[in-house]
């Protein structure tokens, strides 16, 4: 009998007694306790960002205002100037444009030219060598430094734009992700067709397959854009200070006051570090997180 | 007459464009993968492969390759304290971040899996750290972690406490590092649990209320083991980035490799110190090689793991495992 109440209760509206559902109902959806804990998380995560942008607004002995300055001051754009004076910022800038663009360029057209043929086109070996790529995704591939540092010596490369360019040009990941994205959305039947139309290979990838496989390009392109621009190991070891990119510049600015570094300054250059990130995030977060969430359940 | 059926006849008496579109036909499919694979040859493979062999002789940075050692470099890297407690650092620095990370993580994703307001906002607001580059995570971090001033020493300070030197001790030092990561990656880690927990099937949790299972019961038994095969993923990347963290203790005291007394210095920053200022390649490419090696035991270790559990467990229900965007998490 206790049983059957029970399933009246929580059966939703099927339930007989009035009033009862409803109340498991509510007792069911998020409460306030909820809602704080969000907001604090968001707080948390929010945070070093916004208080960075008030130091970087402000003189750096506001550092130590406790509790701490949470309203921003009137020294930001004098901040900004400084950090153009202290390093090669605008250049860093323009830099790392010019480094994540040809980077993303390449991993998403290589990566949709190659997850197209493993995904849509028969041919010998193509599940051993599919294998091999899933295989050579889990290699720490940054551990080959050392020669690859070499390679750069040897070709002179040392301190130009395209040492960080080339050893970022293909992914094994970007394949993989192409290949498993192209693999459901394009039908076999669209590429028969094509063929039977007189279609070349490439009319068939170029006016059937890139097409279809915009909306997967658009996240791989975004996450490689995001990975270029915020590396720092590779680009520190292979750019001078004198070309830097903006994770280095930044990294030579927080060095650059010795023992008594200029706080304001400092976080002025991290504020200016992430706003094109920032302004990304605005544009395609949705995107991001739709592209975080469909990775995680696709594959 | 089209092309396929053509193609399908008799090679003999083919047009020129006949004979064209076969050797399209077939040799496309090998064109499209090989710049891939040739350049990740170059980029990729070339160079794992080559520490490989640098790693078996002196090599120096300047003078170039000298006398063959054999594995002369990976004893003297094995019987170094210093890489033992670049080891120990790296360890403790990557379970300072991973618990807490996978716990807070799931918890969150918990929450946001349910019928919120302003859905899209809790997600993007917890996916905000990410666009944070690890450098600009260290420099801001390491103001808020100040000994004297910042954040920190503020509220010790506002509960009476003394202070702590977050950049010279050994503990400290780990938990701050540890925090820069947790700060970066939890929201992410919460998209990617979020994402699985809301393929669960909803009668599941349906017919299990029906039978009186409790909000916690539930979750408990149903949505951690169908979370399973995301979390160990989540588990495994971290492991794979956490091995290899380099930017966060290289910032944390910009003028030194992983503090005065070495008290963070991590595996990669101990081979980023043999290899350039040190300039002993040879060294540095066994560490490479060692690092590798650990991360493959560990990637080893955590599938016995995962699989233990299964079997432990005895779950009915089996889902393939979930590969995602394992972004470079590595050298950050």
């Amino acid at each position: 009998m206790s049983t059957l109440l029970e399933k009246n209760r929580t059966s939703g509206p099927a339930g007989s007694e009035g009033s009862r559902p409803r109340k498991a109902k509510n007792h069911e959806g998020p409460g306030i306790l909820t809602y704080s804990i969000l907001i604090a998380f968001f707080a948390v995560s929010a945070f070093p960002l916004w208080w960075s942008f008030v130091i970087a607004s402000r003189q750096s002995s506001d550092t130590n205002l406790v509790p701490p300055a949470v309203l921003p001051g009137r020294n930001f754009l004098d901040n900004v100037v400084k950090v153009f004076q202290t390093v090669p910022f605008a250049e860093a800038l323009i830099n790392s444009f010019i480094i994540s663009g040809a980077i993303t360029i390449s991993v998403v057209f290589f990566s949709t030219l190659a997850g197209y043929s493993f995904a849509k086109l028969r041919f010998r070996a193509s599940n051993g060598l599919l294998l091999a790529v899933i295989a050579t995704m889990a290699i720490p591939t940054q551990l080959g430094i050392i020669p690859l540092f070499m390679l750069m010596a040897e070709w002179e490369w040392v301190g130009t734009l395209q040492s960080v360019i080339v050893p970022g040009l293909v992914t094994a990941f970007g394949v993989f992700f192409m290949r498993q994205y192209l693999v459901d959305v394009i039908p076999d039947e669209l590429i028969e067709a094509a063929r039977v139309d007189g279609a070349s290979m490439w009319g068939t990838f170029w006016h059937v397959a890139l097409p279809a496989a915009r909306p997967a390009m658009a996240v791989l392109g975004l996450f490689t854009f995001m990975a270029a621009w915020t590396d720092y190991l590779w680009p520190n070891l292979v750019l001078g200070p004198r070309n830097p990119s903006v994770q280095t510049a930044l990294a030579a600015l927080s060095a650059s006051g010795g023992q008594t570094p200029d706080n304001s300054l400092v976080l002025a250059g991290a504020v200016l570090s992430v706003i094109p990130l920032l302004i990304l995030f605005f544009l395609a977060g949705k995107q991001l997180v739709a592209g975080i969430m469909q990775g995680a359940v696709k594959g | 007459m089209t092309i396929s059926t053509a193609v399908r006849r008799k090679p003999t008496g083919l047009t020129f464009r006949q004979k064209l579109s076969r050797f399209d036909y077939a040799a496309s499919p090998y064109l499209y993968i090989a710049p891939f694979f040739l350049l990740f040859a170059l980029i990729g493979i070339f160079p794992i492969v080559y520490t490989f062999n640098v790693s078996l002789y002196d090599w120096h940075l300047l003078k170039g390759q000298g006398d063959f050692v054999g594995l002369a470099n990976y004893v003297s890297v094995l019987t170094d304290p210093l890489f033992w407690n670049a080891f120990r650092n790296t360890i403790s620095i990557f379970l300072l971040s991973a618990i807490p990370q996978l716990v807070i993580a799931t918890i969150i994703a918990a929450l946001l899996d349910q019928t919120l307001r302003a859905t899209t906002f809790w997600r993007m607001s917890i996916l905000l750290p990410y666009i944070v580059a690890p450098v600009a995570v260290a420099v801001i971090f390491l103001q808020i972690f100040n000994q004297y001033h910042g954040p920190i020493a503020g509220l010790l300070e506002a509960f009476g406490l003394d202070p702590i030197r977050w950049t010279f001790d050994v503990f400290p030092s780990h938990v701050a590092i540890a925090s820069m990561v947790n700060w970066r990656w939890t929201g992410y880690n919460a998209l990617l649990l979020l994402a699985a927990m809301q393929s669960i099937p909803r009668d599941l949790y349906e017919s299990a209320a029906i039978d009186g299972a409790s909000k916690a019961r539930r979750f408990w038994s149903i949505t951690i083991p169908m979370i399973r095969p995301t979390m160990i993923f989540v588990v495994v990347t971290s492991t794979i980035g956490g091995l290899q963290i380099f930017t966060e203790p290289k910032l944390f005291d910009p003028r030194t490799y992983g503090g005065g007394d070495k008290q963070f210095q991590t595996i990669v920053l101990y081979l980023y110190e043999m290899a350039f200022p040190r300039r002993d390649f040879g060294q540095a490419s066994a560490t490479a090689w060692i690092l590798f090696l650990i991360i493959v035991l560990a990637g080893v270790l955590n599938y016995v793991i995962a699989r233990a559990i299964r079997t432990s467990a005895d779950r009915p229900v089996r889902r393939r495992p979930v590969p995602t965007l394992p972004l470079k998490r590595g050298v950050s």
